[in-house]
């Protein structure tokens, strides 16, 4: 196994090929462009499709009919476009097709900027498209785990026939990392009995709708949506832990900033401070009983994100009021550095724990002096 | 006399590529001349086998309760964009479309223009009975000037809303596209045309020669409030004038085709 330096991006793209992606529909956005730009010449030579789309509504309807057409199919993009494409999703998932859509999430809200954030948290785990539905959601935090979730993640979403988000940010997207590639698997030869790939007078016709216009029917629809989700709940919740044996208390972070907090505990460890990192890698389902197990046991929980807490507010309802909570986070595209992190560790270990109020209070009444001090 | 069996002709008879059920559809309405006239092409070229559609959103959402061949149903405005996800995964499958005209050309302009230009081989059916059918007649990108509707009730204003869309010249204008024509379906003789128009389309796609459409004007007696013979004569004394029926591209390969 040959190690080689990629680019987040294009790593990315050809795991996605070698995952046996067979169509991919995509809009140019940065900083997601370089996986849009490698897969234009990766499919054609390998004789897959590859389109770009006039727009992202474009991009995800075509990632739709590709979908219901039986095709491994995919798209990336960053978050003004995840915004555009909420609507096909919410289509999707009341279609029951699988697909998987890469969001390298960018600074917000509105145009923003393209520096590294984690602000579209709340719309891709919590929905963001109409109706009752749940999308897989992983954050890998490196460019090995990107290309190793990517590889996996296109086998789950046709095991439940749902939608397979890898959110990561444009720090992962942009940056180099020497990296292993997985093997080449063989692309689908035969169809998905379900697919609308022509009967070719072999079956009975399908059809692929999301419209129940009883609302007696929808509601069956709505239930086997939530028993598949019941199982995803079960079998797909993935995390790591990191110096949890003995940690006193735990920071919680996802994705770079996860890897950012990381970095603090290391130092916070050397100094002798008892603290472990979790890293949640499955958003959704989200770790909720190893989080509730955690506020079993610690002192605290110590949420680091590149958001305003969106994560947050799961931690706490996972930690159902145990122990305190606590909040660090850097918006609109600035990434906290792990210098920052370890300051909050080590107050946190000096000072104790604040159980009044909201830890986002607390975090933005100290932010706006952080942000001063800064300029 | 005695008629011998044997000696019959079976002239005319229920398509195969569409289901023998009861429509939703409206008394009157045109949508059910437009389905028979698809089938009919669909079933004398034999593709119903290969043949993948994309319903829209409007009065045609269930046309996949119809139509007896593989079937998805797209967002509003979407289905351009989605019969090209399907026909990139199958080029060797016949994929068409069946879209309104709020659908198509309000909604779904930028999908439409695109798989247009980009030459997309599908297969388009455009129904403009110049008003959103489906959520009770209000006005559409195609409704004439003067023209009332539930949102336009003292008739279109073009000072305030603008002007109609001629959808098959807009997009004849594109050099992908293979095949544009406007048929009507208000009377027995253009019905005929209509259903020539249709077979060029799929011959067109068959060919590979690019982004094929046929807009049908259709009428609306129920939205119209006029009945269907009246709404005959609507179309024909105002739509005609506005959108005329013509060929607007036609592929060179296509010129000497005979069926």
């Amino acid at each position: 196994m040959t190690r080689e330096l990629w680019k987040g991006n294009e790593a990315i793209a050809e795991a996605a090929v070698r995952a046996g992606l067979q169509a991919y529909f995509g809009y140019p956005i940065t900083p997601q462009t370089e996986a849009l730009e490698y897969l234009s010449w990766r499919l054609p030579e390998l004789g897959r499709a590859f389109l770009q789309a006039e727009s992202e509504l474009g991009a995800i309807n075509m990632v739709y009919g590709a979908a219901c057409a039986g095709a491994r199919t995919m798209t990336t993009t960053s978050s003004p476009g995840t915004s555009l494409m909420m609507e096909g999703l919410s289509y999707i998932a009341g279609t029951e097709v699988p697909m998987v859509l890469v969001d390298v999430v960018r600074g917000g809200p509105g145009l923003g900027n393209i520096a590294p954030a984690q602000g579209d948290y709340n719309q891709i785990v919590h929905g963001g498209g109409h109706g009752d539905y749940h999308p897989i959601v992983l954050a890998p935090a490196s460019i090995q785990e990107t290309i190793d979730t990517i590889y996996g993640v296109f086998d789950i979403a046709d095991k439940y026939r749902t939608i397979g988000i890898i959110m990561v940010d444009g720090s992962i997207g942009q940056m180099m990392e020497p990296v292993t590639l997985p093997p080449m698997k063989e692309v689908r030869k035969n169809w998905p009995a379900w697919a609308a790939s022509a009967t070719e007078g072999k079956r009975e016709r399908n059809v692929l709708t999301s419209i129940y216009l009883d609302p007696k029917q929808e509601e069956i629809t709505n239930l086997r949506l939530m028993k598949t989700w019941q199982q995803i709940e079960k079998n797909e919740v993935r995390y790591k832990e990191y110096f949890m044996d003995d940690a006193k208390f735990a920071v919680v972070g996802f994705g770079s900033a996860g890897r950012v907090a990381l970095s603090a505990v290391r130092a916070a460890r050397a100094e002798g401070i008892p603290v472990g990192l979790f890293r949640p890698i499955s958003l959704s389902p989200f770790p909720k009983e190893q989080i509730f197990e955690l506020s079993q046991k610690l002192q605290g929980l110590f949420v680091v994100e590149m958001n305003s807490g969106m994560m947050l507010d799961d931690v706490m309802l996972a930690s159902q009021g145990r122990i305190p909570v606590e909040f660090y986070g850097r918006m609109g595209g600035v990434m906290p550095f792990p210098d920052e992190i370890l300051r909050e560790i080590r107050l946190l270990h000096a000072n104790g724990w604040k159980s009044e109020g909201h830890p986002r209070e607390r975090w933005l009444a100290k932010l706006e002096t952080i942000i001063k001090e800064e300029q | 006399m005695t008629i011998h069996l044997e000696d019959m002709q079976v002239i005319y008879q229920h398509p195969e590529s569409l289901l023998n059920v009861n429509t939703h559809y409206c008394p009157g309405c045109t949508h059910g001349v437009a389905h028979r006239l698809v089938a009919e092409v669909i079933d004398e070229m034999n593709l119903r086998n290969d043949c993948i559609g994309v319903a829209s959103v409007g009065c045609s959402v269930f046309a996949y309760n119809y139509f007896d061949f593989d079937f998805i149903q797209s967002p509003h405005g979407r289905a351009p964009a989605m019969a090209t996800g399907v026909k990139r995964v199958h080029p060797d499958k016949v994929v068409l479309t069946y879209q309104g005209d709020g659908d198509m050309i309000s909604i779904g302009t930028a999908e439409i223009t695109h798989a247009a230009a980009r030459g997309e081989n599908i297969t388009v059916i455009f129904i403009n009975n110049a008003n959103y059918g489906m959520t009770g007649g209000q006005m559409a990108p195609t409704t004439l000037p003067g023209q009332k509707t539930t949102s336009s009730p003292k008739g279109r204003d073009v000072e305030q809303a603008g002007y109609p869309i001629r959808a098959s010249e807009m997009l004849a204008t594109l050099d992908g596209a293979g095949y544009i024509a406007r048929r009507s379906l208000h009377d027995p003789k253009n019905i005929r045309l209509a259903k020539k128009a249709i077979r060029t389309a799929f011959e067109t796609q068959v060919r590979g020669l690019g982004f094929s459409m046929v807009e049908l004007l259709s009428i609306c007696p129920t939205n119209w409030h006029l009945n269907p013979a009246a709404s005959t004569r609507w179309l024909e004394e105002n739509m005609l004038p506005y959108y005329p029926l013509g060929d607007y591209k036609v592929h060179p390969a296509l010129k000497d085709l005979k069926f």
